[in-house]
């Protein structure tokens, strides 16, 4: 059994295995199927100030070897997860990270400051990269000065952990991950949904109610591998890699380009133990490979 | 309800007809309890192009011989290869998902089931449960032709069972909201399954009427069990999960345009 504790910054992880955002719930629809204190981590369903709707139904495609989604943030609001939610899972023994969401730099602060104050709650996930949701969102994860913008903003208020998502919608994601660095913050999850389209020819219509949609799966892995790899070049924080990931190799293969921990998202819909089991995957390689600790795995590729 | 991950074994493929065959699958286990409107997450190994789980109303459980049924209308690739699945084969399912029709309040209840397509699929058990209960029910079944409609003589062992055929080749000719027996609306709770626009003319009867009904949706998905919120419907609470809040509603809380 090898050494799988990962370090994010200042909060050490039990192994670098956690859930993706939107795909896992609060953890708690995952009980009957899994030990949640199994996992590094979960990044529970993206949160805003307010409560949203989201976006109408259709709001998902599915697509060779992945999907389009456009929920659109449905949720019910900071206060309502202050309440409601965090109550129930507080004490899962594990890490558990609030995905952070707003459409302008003054909601992203509020939010940031409410969840500051819950213990239980060691890091936030700052979403500046939803490719659904009109109002903003993505325009914050697509321009430097944007993102350098709300990430300064939020350091300033926010004292644990603060990983950033970043979008792959962008023409050179390493300038924008230098500029989120640059402000402070701990790590970087790398990547969000690729934007994306399905149409049907039979009824010319779209199939997605916004037309475009965020496209997960295994079909952007090359894609979130490549960007992983060119991040983890460029920054000095860890980045935390995720993109199609739906066994224990495709998560050994995002640690070896550079990933400090990883994110399991769609393959979460599909089965929702698979979790545990990339867990038990990637102590079974270390082992079956002579590493004593995930740490010497990590930016292992050799070139 | 506890939800299982469990591997079930075909022990049966009966073809229908041109577009329907009949799953009928086991476990080394006991089967769960089932409650009939309850559906499965399945997962159909094999392609790129059934990367997800595919949503399959549990048609029927039969406790005796520890079976449980899939009705399986080919419409694409994942349910064709379910369609060609041979005895002995297993099938992974995540079992089972969202809640299920109401009991009517009383046993002198008049009660109709109103189904159309693949959508007699979960009101042959509910008719079952309802046959076991004490309760008297009626099936209306509607069909585009008489090689459409399915399971008759199943249902008709739970209860009076009356038909329509678009083109007359079997039943009174029409829609099954057409049919003669709803010129007098006398029917206290009505439960309806199949096309959405068929389950919306059953509602704007029961509405015009002042009559209980359920339906049961048939939304897409990606989980199942509520995490990837994409199956959602609007109600009069905002937007609720079809796989967890439904599929059956109540047809007053569904905010549909009849």
């Amino acid at each position: 059994m090898a050494d799988l504790t990962t370090k994010l910054g200042t909060l050490q992880l039990k192994n670098p295995v956690l859930t993706a955002s939107g795909t896992f719930g609060y953890g708690t629809e995952h009980l009957d199927f899994m030990d949640l204190s199994r996992i590094g981590g979960i990044v529970v369903k993206g949160t805003t100030l307010r409560e949203r709707q989201g976006n109408p139904y259709p709001r998902m495609a599915e697509t060779p070897s992945g999907m389009l989604n456009a929920v659109g943030l449905q949720n019910k609001g900071t206060q309502y997860f202050v309440d409601h939610i965090y109550p129930n899972i507080k004490d899962y023994d594990t890490s558990i990270f609030v995905n952070v969401s707003g459409s302008t730099v003054d909601e992203y602060v509020k939010i940031s400051e409410i969840i500051n104050d819950l213990d239980k709650i060691p890091g936030i996930e700052l979403n500046i990269s939803c490719p659904n949701v009109k109002e903003g969102g993505m325009s914050f994860g697509v321009s430097c000065p944007l993102a350098a913008e709300v990430v300064k903003a939020v350091r300033k208020v926010y004292k644990k952990e603060l990983m950033v998502k970043l979008s792959p919608n962008v023409t050179d994601i390493v300038e924008i991950a230098k500029a989120i660095e640059d402000e402070g913050a701990d790590s970087l999850s790398v990547i969000n949904t690729l934007l994306g389209m399905a149409v049907d020819a039979k009824s010319r219509k779209p199939i997605l109610s916004t037309i475009t949609g965020g496209l997960s799966g295994p079909a952007i892995k090359p894609i979130a591998l490549r960007m992983v790899w060119q991040v983890a070049n460029a920054v000095k924080i860890p980045v935390v890699g995720l993109g199609g990931i739906m066994n224990a190799t495709d998560a050994i293969e995002f640690l070896l380009v550079g990933a400090s921990a990883i994110q399991v998202g769609t393959a979460n819909f599909i089965d929702p133990a698979i979790s545990v089991k990339i867990v038990d995957g990637i102590d079974k390689y270390l082992d079956d490979n002579g590493f004593k600790s995930v740490s010497e795995i990590v930016g292992g590729m050799i070139i | 309800m506890k939800k299982f991950i469990l591997d079930l074994t075909v022990v049966e493929n009966q073809r229908l007809n041109y577009q329907y065959v009949l799953l009928k699958l086991t476990h080394k286990d006991k089967l769960p309890l089932i409650l009939p409107g309850q559906f499965a997450q399945i997962r159909v190994d094999g392609s790129p192009e059934t990367f997800l789980r595919r949503p399959i109303s549990i048609n029927f459980v039969d406790t005796e011989r520890n079976e449980l049924w899939l009705l399986i209308q080919v419409v694409g690739p994942g349910t064709r290869r379910m369609a060609e699945m041979k005895i002995g084969e297993t099938l992974n399912m995540i079992v089972p998902l969202g809640n299920s029709f109401s009991a009517p309040n009383s046993l002198d209840a008049r009660i109709a089931l109103i189904g159309g397509g693949v959508g007699v699929a979960p009101l042959l058990m509910f008719g079952e449960w309802l046959h076991r209960f004490g309760y008297t029910c009626n099936f209306m079944i509607g069909a585009r032709s008489k090689v459409d409609l399915l399971q008759l003589d199943e249902l008709s062992k739970y209860g009076e069972v009356y038909t329509t055929t678009e083109d007359g080749t079997y039943g009174e000719k029409g829609f099954i909201t057409q049919h003669s027996l709803l010129n007098t609306p006398d029917f206290d709770c009505i439960y309806t399954c199949g096309p959405t626009p068929m389950m919306k003319a059953v509602a704007r009867y029961a509405q015009e009427n002042n009559i209980f009904c359920e339906a049961s949706l048939e939304n897409m998905m990606a989980c199942g069990f509520g995490t990837c919120l994409c199956c959602v419907t609007e109600t009069d609470k905002g937007n609720l999960c079809v796989c967890t809040e439904g599929p059956v509603f109540n047809v007053t809380n569904l905010k549909w345009q009849i």
